[in-house]
Formats: structure tokens, sequence, C-alpha cells
């Protein structure tokens, strides 16, 4: 049917020279006013609301939010994992240069694996505990390449397992998931992930499980797999720490909304959304008085049925009384806000949002 | 809602402070280690949990081995490490929801290391603990009012006033609507719901809480509410904390003194200022430079410890950090490190401590030892 | 078969209910067993089932007021209304104005009254008995779950131990003994006595279940964080047992019994149709089969009438259980 995408060979770093006749320029997915919504009993959920964004191969986009923000639904209509039959998805996304909305499903399930691939927040669950590490990650190769033997698949998930730093791969292809430690099933995990080269990686809170001197060298490892396949990835967390290490971009979600998106030094360095001061300004420090209390965000996230109106955020925020009702009447719309490519939805204008973030907020937990 | 019940929070806990049944002498909690006779004292508290292997055989995961730590009245103790370091059998153990297999607990210079649930009922007023998840904390049958009065009931316990009153006082003090008596956890979002669990906490008035991971299943912009209130409610109740959690920037922001464990041991215990500034373990910095710092864009230098933590049914010998370290020689194998006090309230077990501040950003990689930055 | 378990496990974390449930922030103390109670509002069939069940628990409880005003009672015998081979005269099995349901061939009886007392008798010995079976097994099972050790061992081993005796051997040979011990060769048994005999077999024999259910559920429970609480609170045996284990798994304990009426009835029959059960005398829908097959081709409907009550009792039982347990558990309908 399809022709492999990767010459099957022993060296798992080979790409084929010759690529798909698809767009190397420009960015490698576009994802262009995506909604999507769910229909549940208690009323319409729209989980995602008009979201845009691109990753560049070679580039990392950190997604932000709590949970409830539309994060990990966005990363999951990006593979087509959603329920067609409760689930509403319009809007654009191209990866490769191929619309995936409105796809046949046989066609996206091609896609998924070899082109895009994700890795989960909880190994544990997301590798079959009856079967062997190896045999999954085989299966996982060879589902993409038809044509290919057992032998070889074998011989590429043990060459897979060795490059994301696991010991002994050859004894460890044949144990099961529960013989493997915390570290070492995401490492599996991100092993079957990248089996097959795929051009882009979700990657939702792959480190939320494990323990920091861990999760350090999954970083460390995802960084070096990206400089090696030179893929896109996209790196869902609510881990502040865990983007300011990983990302070139950063894109803040708030209630199914894209708040704030620019660089990961715009973001991180000069926030411009009252949203992302209340994220830093909340994280502990490990620098800096010790004793002062943190600045939380009052309130708690809203419910996705019931969003408030205009600005969702307008209810947790301190500053939405300084534009009269327009906070509660009118959506913001992602605008320019200072540096290039620098976008933030939100009523106030750049020049106060400036002034208020050096007088309320730079000198407190970690947006000091 | 948080920002406006500040000032009736401050009432009910002052009311909360006068209506204290024992007159404690109203000291002003100091950071620094007191002379004062310890509320809780851990000498050598060890759980083994037997565990079938294969066909017929049983072995020891040693889950805790072998503790020593005081609590001062007032003071907040941070219990920190990795999973499986034996930090929340410690805490289980401390309010007897599990038994010690070795080793003693003694409050207020009493033993109650083996005490029945007779003899535990009075202490059981001062020791009280708050749990991790804010789901399974709850009994989802019970309105938020039964919750609450749970421990008076069991204690049989009428506060004066009546017990409804005394629960509307504690939904005040942890920041939720005193209406909300009668709803029922599901009603509740996560942040709320681990108010309540503090609310019941507080019920019995204790001296000491066990507080376990009690933000980490929250989201961030609550996690700092929770950890707002816990420290409130430290200062103006003069409670004391043993503080439970993963995350080292937080207990920064709530302990004074911490405890680094690792694989059943307390490899580092110390006043805050040591642990964060002064770290002399090689865990405890691997540990603290391995946490993303948002301050620091990219992939800064670290301490890249190689490997997962061993599994406790089969410790390495010696000193446990050993096989991670990048420090570790030929007696780290053989001669297991006795936890030393090095001056101050510091206490160390390393056969090498580290010296000086710490490295920063200026760290190597697996297996070399971090370059420290001579002044 | 393409193993692809990336996909099963991202599919099946959408299934949970999405990844943002909403949450009802406007509804004041609705109670887990409220809203269970407005799920079945909801529901069609629960209704309908539960309607019959009523109207059923009605006619048996009433059953002596109904024969004041039919007029008839159940050991009234109408020979004048057979004929010379003791079939009843008249259209599909003497059914009259009289006699709505016709009359049994042989000793003519009306089929109608001896039903309702039928009703009465099956509803009885099945609540009887599930009641006696759920409280066994719920004080089993939450002995066994909650202390666990020794105890946990010897009723696991008491219950296995049931289980591996078999129902029908023991009930055909324990009732003719019991019988015998009791009354002489000759003697009447009282009905009563039989009654009695069949509601402590089933007893014996059905709290096995309920038993294993109350065991996991409180094991599952035990270990959840707000029983630890109370633990660590000082809570005794009882408020542990009926303030925390108890009002959490109610649901499964209401279900299970709810299901186990139906199988009562079936088992009641089934026993009275051997001969183990009830005597002739007590009118039971057991006996009236088991007395109506010999008339299949000569008198149809003697067989018809208990024959569709009791299968309607019974599909109206199941389908309430059923709708009972979706509206308690509403993920296991997904």
């Amino acid at each position: 049917m399809d022709r492999p995408k990767s010459v099957p060979s022993g060296q798992p770093g080979d790409r084929p020279s010759v690529p798909e006749q698809r767009s190397t320029s420009g960015p490698y997915l576009r994802v262009d006013d995506l909604r999507v919504r769910f229909d549940t009993e208690d009323g319409v959920v729209r989980a995602v609301d008009g979201v845009s964004f691109t990753v560049e191969r070679g580039r990392t986009l950190g997604i932000v939010g709590e949970s409830g923000s539309g994060k990990s639904v966005t990363s999951l209509a990006i593979l087509g994992l959603h329920n067609a039959k409760r689930t509403t998805i319009t809007g654009e996304i191209s990866v490769g240069g191929r619309q995936l909305v409105g796809l046949p499903e046989e066609e996206v399930r091609r896609l998924r694996g070899r082109d895009m691939a994700m890795i989960f927040q909880d190994p544990l669950s997301a590798l079959h505990p009856y079967y062997t590490v190896g045999r999954q990650i085989a299966e996982a190769y060879r589902v993409h390449h038809p044509g290919a033997g057992r032998r070889e698949a074998r011989q590429r998930a043990v060459d897979m397992l060795g490059r994301v730093g696991i010991p002994q791969p050859a004894r460890r292809f044949d144990q099961y998931p529960h013989e493997f430690s915390g570290g070492m099933r995401q490492r599996a995990m991100i092993a079957m992930a990248l089996v097959n080269d795929p051009d882009l990686v979700i990657a939702d809170e792959p480190t939320t499980a494990l323990d920091v001197t861990v999760q350090a060298q999954i970083l460390d490892l995802l960084a070096d797999l990206q400089a090696e396949f030179h893929s896109a990835i996209i790196m869902i967390t609510h881990d502040l720490g865990v983007v300011s290490q990983v990302a070139d971009d950063v894109l803040v979600m708030y209630g199914g909304r894209a708040v704030e998106r620019g660089s990961v030094e715009q973001v991180l360095r000069r926030p411009q959304h009252p949203y992302t001061w209340g994220l830093l300004s909340s994280v502990p420090s490990l620098h800096g008085d010790a004793d002062e209390d943190l600045v939380p965000i009052r309130g708690n996230p809203p419910s996705l049925i019931n969003l408030p109106s205009g600005c969702s955020f307008h209810p947790r925020c301190r500053y939405a009384d300084r534009n009269g009702d327009r906070s509660r009447t009118e959506v913001p719309q992602l605008r320019p806000a200072g540096g290039e490519g620098h976008l933030v939805a939100c009523h106030l204008s750049t020049e106060e949002r400036t002034r208020l973030y050096r007088e309320d907020i730079a000198h407190v937990g970690v947006a000091r | 809602m948080w920002g406006s019940l500040g000032e009736r929070e401050e009432r009910s806990a002052a009311e909360y402070r006068s209506r204290e049944r024992r007159q404690a002498p109203m000291s002003e909690v100091s950071v620094a280690p007191s002379a004062a006779e310890p509320l809780l004292r851990v000498r050598g508290l060890a759980k083994h949990f037997p565990v079938r292997t294969g066909f017929r055989g049983q072995s020891l995961v040693r889950a805790v081995d072998g503790l020593d730590f005081d609590v001062r009245p007032g003071e907040t103790l941070g219990l920190v490490g990795e999973s499986g370091c034996g930090k929340t059998t410690t805490g289980r153990m401390l309010v007897r929801l599990l038994e010690p297999t070795a080793g003693t607990i003694e409050f207020e210079g009493r033993d109650i290391t083996h005490a029945g649930r007779r003899q535990l009922r009075p202490l059981r007023q001062d020791l009280q603990i708050i749990f991790q998840d804010p789901y399974a904390s709850l009994n989802p049958r019970h309105t938020v009012g039964r919750i609450i009065a749970m421990p008076l009931q069991v204690n049989g316990i009428e506060p004066p006033g009546g017990v409804k009153a005394r629960v509307q006082e504690l939904l005040e003090i942890v920041g939720l609507n005193p209406e909300h008596y009668n709803r029922y956890p599901h009603e509740f979002s996560g942040g709320q719901r681990q108010r309540i669990g503090i609310a019941r906490a507080l019920a019995l008035r204790p001296k000491l809480i066990v507080a376990d991971e009690p933000v980490s299943a929250l989201d961030v912009s609550i996690q700092a509410q929770v950890v707002n209130l816990l420290r409130q409610l430290q200062r103006d109740l003069e409670l004391a904390f043993v503080f439970i959690a993963h995350d080292l920037a937080v207990v920064r922001h709530f302990c004074q003194r911490v405890a680094v464990m690792y694989l059943g041991k307390i490899v580092e215990i110390g006043d805050r200022v040591d642990i964060y500034e002064r770290p002399q373990h090689p865990y405890t910095r691997a540990l603290l430079s391995a946490i993303p710092d948002v301050t620091k864009l990219g992939p800064g230098g670290r301490i890249r410890l190689t490997g997962d933590v061993p599994t406790p049914l089969d410790p390495p010998s010696g000193c446990r950090f050993r096989t991670r370290c990048w420090k570790a020689q030929e007696i780290c194998a053989t001669e297991e490190p006795a936890l030393v006090s090095r001056g101050g309230g510091q206490a160390i077990a390393c056969h090498f401590p580290e010296s000086g501040p710490v490295a920063g950003e200026s760290g190597g990689t697996a297996g070399v030892t971090v370059e420290e930055v001579s002044k | 078969m393409s193993l692809s378990p990336v996909e099963g496990v991202a599919l099946a974390e959408i299934e949970s209910g999405g990844p943002e449930v909403p949450e009802r922030k406007d509804v004041v103390g609705r109670s887990p067993g409220r809203l269970a109670w407005i799920r079945l509002r909801r529901d069609r069939t629960a209704m309908v089932s539960g309607g019959m069940l009523l109207f059923f628990m009605l006619l048996a409880l009433a059953a002596p007021l109904i024969e004041m005003l039919y007029g008839i009672g159940p050991k009234e015998q109408f020979q004048s209304l057979l004929d010379g081979f003791g079939m009843p005269l008249g259209y599909s099995g003497g059914v009259s104005g009289d006699h709505w349901f016709g009359l049994e061939p042989g000793l003519g009886r009306d089929i109608f009254i001896r039903l309702i007392y039928g009703l009465r008798t099956s509803l009885f010995i099945a609540f009887a008995a599930a009641v006696i079976t759920a409280t066994l097994g719920v004080v089993l099972g939450t002995l066994a779950g909650y202390l666990g050790g020794w105890l946990d061992a010897v009723i696991n081993w008491i219950t296995d131990l049931t289980l591996a005796m078999p129902f029908l051997v023991i009930a055909l040979a324990l009732t003719p003994t019991l019988v015998l011990r009791f009354y002489g060769e000759r003697e009447a048994v009282s009905p009563a006595f039989g009654v009695a005999v069949l509601i402590g077999v089933f007893a014996i024999f059905g709290w096995t279940s309920t038993a294993r259910l109350v065991r996991g559920q409180v094991i599952a429970l035990r270990e959840r964080e707000f029983v630890e609480a109370a633990r660590a609170s000082g809570a005794g045996l009882g408020h542990m047992v009926f303030r925390q284990l108890l009002p959490n798994i109610w649901a499964p304990i209401l279900v299970s019994f709810s299901l186990a009426v139906p199988q009562f009835i079936t088992s009641e029959a089934a026993l009275s149709f051997i001969g183990v059960g009830l005597s002739d005398e007590t009118p039971s829908f057991g006996r009236m089969i088991y007395r109506s097959l010999d008339y299949l081709q000569t008198d149809p409907a003697y067989v018809f009438f208990p024959g569709i009550t009791i299968f309607a009792l019974v599909f109206a039982f199941n389908l309430f259980g059923d709708a009972l347990r979706d509206a308690l558990d509403p993920k296991s309908s997904r």
C-alpha cells in the first residue's frame, strides 16, 4: 500500500535522503482557529475555542495551562484521537502540508505513529501489561512498515531502546512493563513514539509522574533526540519550570482559549497577560525571600460548560475593572504586544500592562 | 473570594486561639531552633513490609529504616525526597495509621509507639493528618458539615456553641463559605476540597499536623492559595507541621527545618537556610539542581544523576546513594555513613560531604564533580 | 491483529468522561443518593418496571381484601362447574364473570384468587430470603473485609465450602428429612413450616455472593484516605462500619438485593415444582405450574395464567435491578 517512510536499516538515525513531496519550507504543523466541542449530558463543552499556532521542525512549543484549559484536548485533536460521535472539530490542522480536519479516520490513523506520535504522562497505563516492552515497540514499527520482517523490527526496537538510554537493550527487549522502573518506562514510551521517526512529537505532561532527578534525565533525552531527529515537539505541561528549560515558544491557554503566545523569552521574561503573571507569581521559587507569601490567583478555574462572559479570566483578574464593562462583555482577541511575534489577548493597553507588571508583579515569586 | 475573606479569617483565628483549651504560653514562634522540649521526638523509627517473592520466598521492603528527628512546638519540618524514599510511610507512622517495626515515637514526652486506640484517644486531638488527594480524602456520601464534625463526633466532644457553630467557624478559618455546610464534596473544586480536609484536621485544635503532599494534586494557581492558607494557620494557631512533599520549592516556602530522605534514610537535615544555601550531601545538591528553574531559560547546567532510585527491596550496601553518586569510593560500599552533626542544626550522612555554597548553573554532567564556585 | 497500545489508551482516556468534567456549582446540596434518584426518574424502563412491581406488591399485600371483594376463597372448590372428567365447563378453562382466570381441573378451585395468594407466598419467601441473605452477607463481608486476618480467612473458607455444596441435592435431601424430624409420617405439615424451611434453605445458600461483593468493596474502601482520616481521628469499629464504609457500599448491596429477589422467586417455583418446596395446600406458582403441566393439551389456560404472571414478575424485577444499577453507577452503562 504505502511505501515505507524510512529505509529499514540498522541505523535508526538514517532518514530517507529524499523525503516525500511535502513542503519543506514553512512550519511543519499549522493549527488555525481550532475549535473542539463535546456534547455531554450537561450541555456543550467548548474545550478548545479558536486556538491558532505553528510549530517548525526542530523547534519546541510549550503549551501551558491548568486542568480544563484545553491543552490536552488540543493535542488529541491534532492526533485525531477524539470520539467522532460526540465531538465536533472545526478549523484547520495541517501537518506537513496535509489538512487533517475532515480527513477519513483511516488516513489519519496512517499518519498517526508514522508522521506524528504522542508521549503520555503515565507510561504504565500506556504500555500493555501483557506484552513485552520490546514486542510493543516492534509492533508499532511493523504497523507502519508492513514489509518489515520480525527480525528487522526487533533489531529496530532494540536500537531504539539503546538510543533512549536503556542499558542492555537486547535483554530489556524481552521484559514486561512492570519490570521497568518509572523512568525506564517513560524512556520505553519515548522509544515507541520515536520508532517511526515521526516529524511531530506531542508530549503530554511527560515528566509529571516522575521524580525530579529522573525528570531532568528525560528532558535532556528529549532535547538530545530532537537535535538528532530534527522533529517538531509540542510539550504540554503545567510546570513553568519545564517550559523554561525545553521550549522555544510558549502558548498559554485558559478556559479553552489562547491568552498569550510568544517566544519563551517574551512570555516568561516580559509576560503581558494577567493570567501569566498570576502563574508566575504563584509558583514558589528557590531564590529570594522564602518568608514572603505567594501571590495566588484568586478563585478557581472556570467550568467549560459555563464559561464567564467576555474575557473568561475576568472573574479572577485583579485588573478587570480598569476597562469598565469591556472585560465582561467582549472577548479579547490575540493582538500584538510589543515584541515581535508576541501576542496577548487582553483589553489592557500595552503601556498599562507594562506599568502594572513593573509595579505589582516583577518582584514576587519566580517572576522576579 | 479568597481576598475578601481575609478579615473574617483573622477574627476567627483569634477566636480559635482565645478558646484554646490549654493555656499555652504565647511565645513568638522563632525560626531558629530553640532549646524547648520537643513536641515530637522520633528515634530509630523503621517500617519493614514483608513481601512475597517468587513461589514461597518472603523478603522485606525496608521502606523506612531508622529515622531520628525532633519537631518542636510551632515548628515546621519538611520531609522531602523522591518516590520510594519512605516519607509517606513515615507520616503515616507518626499519626499511627501504620504500626512501626522498630524505634520510638514520643509525643510531649509520652511514648506512643505502640499505644492502643484508647491510650491514643487523648493524643488524637493533638495529632492530625492532611492527605494528598482531595478527591479520595472526603467521604462522598457525607455533607461537608458531617465530614468536618467527624473528629468531634468520634471523640465525643461537644464544643461550646454546638457542633454546627464550630464547623461553620472552621469553614470560615479555611476560607470557605460557612453557608456551604450542607453541600456534598462533589460540588467543590479540588482546592476547595483540600480546604475542607484542612478544616477537618483543625477541628480538634491539634498541636501537630502531618501534611502529606497537601498541594501536589492541585493546579498551580490553587497550590499557592493552599500554601498561603497553611502558612497563615501555622502562624496564627502556632501549629507544628510535618510537611511531606517532593517539591523542594514549596517546602522552602513553608518549612523552617528540612529533612532530605533517600531510600528510607535521612541523608541530610538542617535549617532551611543550610539546606538551600549550603547543602552538603551530594544527593541534596543533585535534587536542588534538578529542579527546573523558571528564572533560567534553556537547559542550564545541572548535576545529572544517572539511573533511577534503587528498589528498597534490595538497597545498596553501605551508603544507599553510592550507586548514583559521583563521589562514591570504596568506603561508601562497605560502611554506612552515620547522620552526624556538622555544627548548627545541620547533620549529614555522608563520607565525603560537599562544602561551600551551591554551584548554581556551573554544574557538570553525570559522573563529574560539580565545579565549585571558588571565591 | 494490529497492536497499537498508544491509540487504545488515548481513546480510553477520552472515553472516561472526557478530560474536562464539568462541575455543577449552582446546585445546593444534592447528595449522591438524590442524584441517583433523579437519574432513575429519567429512566423510562425503570419507571415502567418499578410501577409493575409496585402493582404486584399491592396485589400481594391486599390479598385478603381482594378475596373479600371477589367473594371467593383460595380453598373453595366448585365441583359443580366441572364436567364428568373433572375439566372446567365453558371456554378456555372456565373463564367467566365469576371466575376471571377460570378453574383448576380436578379440584375446581378458582385460579385468580389462588394466583393472588401465590403471589403473596412467592414475594414473601423471596423478600424474606433476600433480606436474610443480604444481612448475613453484609455482616460477614464487612467483618472479613475490614478486620481481615484470621477472621477473613475463616469466612472465606466457609464461603468456599458453601459454594461447593450442590444446592439442589442438599435441598432435595434436607427438606424431607426436616419435615420428618418435626412431623410424623402421616401428619399434615403446616404451611408456615414449609415456607420457613424454604427461606432457611435459600438463606444458607444465598449469602455467599453478597458477602463476597461486600468484602471486595470494603477492602477497596479501607485504603481510601477518608477512611484513614477517620482512623487517624480515633474512630472505633462502629463508626468505621456504619458511618464511613456502609454508606459507600449500599448502592451495590441494593442492586444485588433487587437482583436476588427474582432469583428466589424462580428458585421457589422450581423447588415447589420438583416437590420439595411447599405442600399443595399453600398457593404457590411452582405448585400451580407443576399441576397444570398435566393439562397442557386439554386446558392451556391453566398453564398460561400462572406462567405469564411469574414471567412478568421476574422480568420486571430484573429490568428494575439493571436500571437501578445504571442510576447508582452511571459509569457502568456507558
